[in-house]
C-alpha cells in the first residue's frame, strides 16, 4: 500500500485538489449544504467558531485516516456502526481535551462539541471517500473538508461578532474607532441564529454568482 | 477472509469496542486532574465574585486563600459543626468548599438532617459572609453565591449562573442588570423576621413600600427562571436563620 502512495507524489495535483476542492466549489456548507446546524449555533462569537472548526478538522482528518486504514477489514453490514463508534470516540477525546485545556470555550460550545457526532459532513466523508480510498488522500480530503467547513464558520462568526457585539475575538473594534460616539448601535439581531442563516445565504449567493458552474437549473 | 460472516462481525465489533473503551478511559484518567482543577477554579471565582473580588482562573486559588479566611458548616439547629480556618480544621473534618450542596438540599427535601456551607470573606478589614445557592430554573439547574454584610442582613453582592436557560430571557440572570439591584437589600424585616429576597414579577413597585427593601425586579419573558431564583433564595437562605437568630440573642 505504501509503495503505491510513493509512486504517486504526496502533493500531486490530484491530492492537492482533494484539499482545495472543499474550500471552493465543493464546500460542505455552501454547496453540499451539510453541517448547517452547528454553523448556526456556534458562530455568534469568533473564538468558539475557531475552536469548533479545529475540532471538526481533527475529527475529520483523524477519522478519515482510521477508516481508510480499516476499510478492507470493516464488515459491510456494520460499517455505519463502525464509523459512528470511531467518530464518537474521537469527539469524546476532543471534548475531554477542551474541558481540560480550554475550559471557558468548552462551556460556550457546550453540547455542540458532542453534536459533532451527528455532523453529516463527517459521516458523509467516511462513507463516500475514506471507505474506498487510501489513507493519505483520505487525510487530505478530511483536512480539506474541515477547512471548507471552518472557513465558512469563521467568516460567519466574524461578521456576526463584528456587527452583533462590535468586537473581534473580544477586542472592541467599534469602540476603538469611535463608532459609538457618532450614534452607532450594535445590531442585536446578528447574535440570534436566523442571522447566521442569512449570512450563510449571502455567502452562497456571492459564491454562485462568481461560479456559474454551481448553478443548476 | 469472509468479512460478512456472523462470527467475523461479532469478533470485529467486540475487539473494536474494547480498544475504543481502553483509549477513552486512558484519556479520561489522564485529563481528570486538570478538569477537576478547572471546575474548582471556577467555583472559587464565583464565590469571590459575589463579594466583588475579581480574579482570573489562573490566580483564583491564591486569591481565594487570601480573602476567604474561614469555611463553616452549619447544622439545622444553627450550630457550627465544621470550621476550616487558615488551612487547618478548628472543628470537624469537612470543608465547606468540598460539600455537595445538591445532596444536602436533597436531604432537606426528604426531611433528613443536612448541613449548610458558609464562607467567611475578609477584604480590607471588612467581613462578608458568602452563602452558596442552588436551585431549579426552567431548563436546568441555576446556582450562585450571595454575599451578606457583617450584619447578616444586608446584601453585599450576588452572582448567578445557569446550565441552559433561554438566551436573552432566563439567561439574563447572570448580568448586572439583574444582579445589581440585589445590593443593599435585606433578608430580615425591622422586627427581625426572615423575609428572604423576592424576585417580583411586574417589578418591585408592586410591593408595599415597607416590603420593597426585600425585593428585586424579575426578568420580562423569564418568569419561570425568575421564580426559580426566588425559590432558590428562600430555600437556601432560610437554612441559616437559626444560626443568625442565635447570634442576636
Amino acid at each position: 500500500m505504501s509503495e503505491q502512495v510513493q509512486k504517486e507524489s504526496m502533493f500531486s495535483t490530484k491530492n492537492i485538489k482533494l484539499l482545495t476542492d472543499p474550500i471552493g466549489k465543493n464546500n460542505p456548507i455552501t454547496v453540499q449544504v451539510l453541517g448547517i446546524c452547528s454553523a448556526l449555533a456556534v458562530t455568534a462569537k469568533l473564538e468558539p467558531a475557531i475552536v469548533m472548526s479545529i475540532s471538526v478538522m481533527f475529527v475529520l482528518g483523524a477519522g478519515n485516516v482510521i477508516i481508510s486504514l480499516l476499510r478492507n477489514t470493516i464488515p459491510q453490514r456494520i460499517r455505519i456502526i463502525v464509523q459512528l463508534v470511531i467518530i464518537a470516540a474521537l469527539v469524546i477525546i476532543v471534548d475531554q481535551i477542551l474541558k481540560a485545556y480550554a475550559y471557558q470555550v468548552s462551556k460556550q460550545l457546550s453540547v455542540f462539541v458532542g453534536l459533532i457526532i451527528t455532523n453529516c459532513i463527517i459521516m458523509g466523508r467516511f462513507e463516500a471517500f475514506s471507505m474506498v480510498n487510501k489513507p493519505w488522500p483520505s487525510f487530505m480530503d478530511g483536512i480539506g473538508n474541515g477547512l471548507g467547513y471552518g472557513m465558512i464558520l469563521v467568516i460567519v462568526a466574524f461578521f456576526r461578532e463584528l456587527f452583533g457585539s462590535g468586537t473581534i475575538l473580544g477586542w472592541e473594534v467599534f469602540k476603538t474607532i469611535g463608532l459609538y460616539d457618532i450614534g452607532y448601535v450594535n445590531n442585536g439581531l446578528m447574535i440570534l441564529p436566523p442571522m447566521a442563516l442569512i449570512v450563510v445565504g449571502v455567502i452562497i449567493w456571492v459564491q454562485r454568482s462568481k461560479n456559474p458552474d454551481l448553478i443548476k437549473d | 477472509m469472509n468479512t460478512n460472516s456472523n462470527s467475523y462481525i461479532f469478533i470485529y465489533a467486540s475487539v473494536m469496542v474494547i480498544i475504543v473503551a481502553a483509549v477513552l478511559s486512558t484519556t479520561a484518567v489522564l485529563l481528570k486532574d486538570k478538569q477537576l482543577q478547572n471546575v474548582k477554579n471556577e467555583k472559587m471565582q464565583a464565590i469571590l465574585a459575589s463579594a466583588n473580588i475579581e480574579c482570573t482562573p489562573e490566580n483564583s486559588e491564591t486569591t481565594y486563600n487570601k480573602y476567604i479566611v474561614e469555611e463553616w458548616l452549619i447544622n439545622q439547629k444553627g450550630e457550627i459543626v465544621d470550621m476550616y480556618k487558615n488551612g487547618s480544621f478548628e472543628k470537624g473534618t469537612l470543608r465547606a468548599f468540598n460539600l455537595n450542596l445538591k445532596t444536602e438540599l436533597y436531604n432537606k427535601s426528604k426531611g433528613e438532617s443536612f448541613l449548610s456551607p458558609l464562607f467567611v470573606c475578609n477584604v480590607d478589614g471588612k467581613t462578608y459572609y458568602i452563602i452558596p445557592l442552588l436551585g431549579k430554573g426552567l431548563w436546568g439547574p441555576v446556582w450562585g453565591n450571595i454575599a451578606l454584610q457583617s450584619d447578616f442582613n444586608t446584601i453585599k453582592g450576588v452572582v448567578f449562573d445557569h446550565k441552559g436557560e433561554t438566551p436573552g430571557l432566563g439567561a439574563e440572570i447572570i448580568f448586572p442588570a439583574f444582579t445589581n439591584p440585589f445590593v443593599g437589600k435585606t433578608i430580615f424585616d425591622d422586627q427581625g423576621n426572615f423575609t428572604s429576597l423576592k424576585v417580583v414579577k411586574g417589578g418591585v413597585a408592586k410591593l408595599a413600600s415597607n416590603q420593597q427593601i426585600h425585593g428585586v425586579d424579575a426578568i420580562s419573558g423569564g418568569t419561570i427562571t425568575s421564580m426559580g431564583v426566588n425559590s432558590m433564595l428562600l430555600d437556601c437562605l432560610e437554612n441559616y436563620v437559626p444560626y443568625i437568630k442565635s447570634l442576636k440573642k
